[in-house]
């Protein structure tokens, strides 16, 4: 009975499947076994920290934590792990920068309906795809409307808006006007007409060999020399010309490589068909285009939503200047690592969350029938 | 020029940069007239009927088409491209597009036709070219042959009253060319004006009214078909007819 066990195991596909990849000769064998130890042992450390010795609300004693000396780790040293409190405590100042507690109901309504919003973009065979997509022009409207106010509501200003709130608003706002610029400067670059070429190609090229930081500073500075006296746009809003005009320029040279994928057949046969240079452009070129193009947009996605960080050096509060300013938080500091590893943990969501949208589009892509 | 010549092409030459691809071409072509020009590769035949609607631009001579000649004036090109359908080599289907969607886009955003009756048309014409089951198909999950002749339907679909043809069998396996050459055939029966280049000289014998071979550019020979394949006059025709008629 023994041996009939024994060569069920031999036979059964998964013990093939080890023993073909991980253990096939000496020295992968070896290799198998040290990666093991390792990733157990980084693996169990960090665990430990983060959730096994953790402190989340309250300490070893079972006392809430209202500042960091009630922290067990500081309390025992060495012996426990992550003091979470601090993310607990400032849990509102996270999501929502110093919006007014009493009004905050009006930035979690924007986050709600933002999934509403993208979904019909994001997946084109879902049920009612159409109302998904008018909702998604109208969108902007009521996120305007909802977390600056105006009629029936309190305006909040600006500068109260933080942390992922302001994450979000510049990393959704700037990809979404950055994309119909960069199709224009793409087209554009390609273009026969001198000087619209030269322009684009102008624009583009100085965008991309200057660093964001210096796009933002000088939208910080030099944004209220372009316009008429009296206006004087709040620094939310130069931050986000200044990553907008950052991210048209890199998508469009994604969008580049997509037009320059299409074979000149494809223009040809529009041509002899009579359509001109609009309609073969939206209805044969651009569909195609944009097809070939989305992971290298995604990507430039994924590298903007993490850069937006980088408004924290003009004074604004995103969820890595919020963190900083947590951690300035005489009650609170020194607990850099819970900080900064919640922070990576939010962008990262994010981030995974787009890079697996382009890897399922570019599989679906392949299996589409073109 | 007599009512009824549709084509008119006087003196017609083209560079590109340094290369003279055509060398001073008079052709005219009357309504309802097959004309196949053959000739060794690199020798202009493309350019000289791509030049007709122009996708290729020509440097000197006149190019008239319907009464309206082509120069860069982009109102007189549309109205020639609107009257003269193109077939490809290469097919040239529109990948993201069904087989209707391809044959109805241009009716629909050209012609302003309502949605329905573009289909109806496509439809028709898929009847005509003999794959009405495939309409719902994109273009990948058809056969070359069958691909071809979703690209003639899209032309004919524009009720164009000239068709050129530039090499539309020279991209398929030998057991889908007849298909194709058998909806030409049926096409020029029907009575449509046709430029065709090919090197199907079956085809050419059995609906050519003229035969044009061309070599380095120039018009070398223009003849009915009888005589250009009985009694060649240049040596250079000759040498060609020899080549691709003896294998």
């Amino acid at each position: 009975m023994s041996t009939t066990l024994t060569s069920n195991f031999i036979h059964n596909k998964y013990y093939k499947w080890i023993v073909k990849n991980l253990f096939s000769s000496w020295v992968n064998s070896i290799l198998t076994i040290i990666a093991l130890i390792f990733v157990y042992e980084v693996g169990s450390f960090f665990l430990n920290w983060a959730i096994f010795e953790a402190d989340f609300r309250t300490n070893f004693q079972g006392e809430v934590i209202t500042d960091r000396i009630l922290c067990s780790k500081n309390i025992v040293p060495g012996e426990y792990g992550a003091c979470w409190a601090i993310i607990y405590v400032r849990w509102d100042q996270f999501m929502y920068g110093f919006y007014p507690i009493e009004e905050i109901w009006r930035v979690n309504f924007v986050y709600a309906l933002l999934p509403l919003a993208i979904v019909g973009i994001l997946f084109d065979k879902i049920p009612y795809r159409r109302f998904f997509i008018y909702f998604t022009f109208i969108y902007p409207f009521i996120a305007y409307f909802m977390l600056y106010g105006g009629p029936g509501i309190s305006v909040v200003g600006t500068n109260k808006w933080g942390g992922l709130l302001v994450t979000l608003f510049l990393g959704v706002t700037g990809i979404a006007l950055a994309f119909p610029l960069s199709i224009i400067l793409a087209l554009g670059r390609r273009s026969k007409m001198p000087i619209i070429k030269t322009m684009c190609v102008v624009f583009i090229e100085f965008i991309r060999g200057v660093p964001l930081i210096t796009l933002l500073f000088t939208a910080n500075v030099m944004l209220p020399l372009f316009l008429p006296d009296g206006v004087n746009p709040d620094n939310l809003l130069r931050a986000l010309v200044a990553v907008t005009l950052f991210q048209s320029a890199y998508m469009a040279e994604a969008i580049r490589g997509g037009l320059q994928a299409i074979p000149r057949g494809q223009l040809e046969a529009a041509q002899s068909l009579g359509l001109g240079y609009w309609q073969t452009t939206r209805k044969i070129i651009l569909p195609q285009a944009l097809k070939i193009a989305i992971p290298p947009i995604v990507n430039t996605c994924i590298g903007l939503f993490k850069d937006t960080s980088l408004v924290l050096i003009i004074g604004l509060f995103d969820l890595l200047g919020i963190g900083r300013a947590a951690l300035s938080d005489m009650t609170w500091t020194k607990l850099y690592y819970e900080v900064y590893v919640f922070i990576s943990l939010v962008f990262f969501i994010f981030c995974f969350g787009m890079s697996r949208y382009s890897l399922y589009l570019e599989k679906k892509l392949k299996t589409d029938n073109s | 020029m007599s009512s009824d010549q549709v084509i008119q092409l006087e003196k017609v030459n083209k560079w590109y940069d340094d290369f003279h691809v055509l060398k001073d071409i008079d052709l005219s072509v009357v309504k309802g007239q097959k004309i196949v020009i053959c000739g060794p590769s690199g020798s202009g035949k493309s350019t000289m009927i791509r030049c007709i609607n122009r996708l290729e631009a020509h440097q000197e001579g006149t190019i008239v088409v319907h009464g309206t000649e082509l120069t860069n004036d982009l109102k007189n090109i549309d109205l020639i491209r609107k009257n003269v359908g193109m077939v490809f080599q290469q097919f040239n289907l529109f990948p993201h597009l069904s087989v209707l969607d391809n044959i109805s886009l241009a009716p629909i955003w050209v012609k302003k036709m309502p949605k329905k009756e573009a289909e109806e048309i496509a439809m028709s014409y898929l009847e005509k070219v003999k794959i009405p089951e495939q309409a719902q198909k994109f273009p990948g999950q058809l056969s070359g042959g069958q691909q071809q002749r979703v690209a003639i339907a899209r032309s004919l679909a524009m009720n164009p009253d000239i068709m050129l043809f530039d090499e539309p069998t020279s991209a398929l396996d030998p057991e889908m060319i007849k298909e194709v050459l058998d909806v030409m055939i049926q096409l020029a029966h029907e009575g449509m004006t046709m430029l065709v280049v090919t090197h199907e000289m079956g085809f050419a014998k059995t609906v050519a009214d003229q035969m044009i071979f061309m070599d380095e550019g120039r018009i070398v020979e223009q003849a009915k078909p009888d005589d250009f394949f009985n009694n060649p006059q240049s040596d250079r025709t000759k040498l060609f007819l020899s080549q691709i008629l003896n294998h």
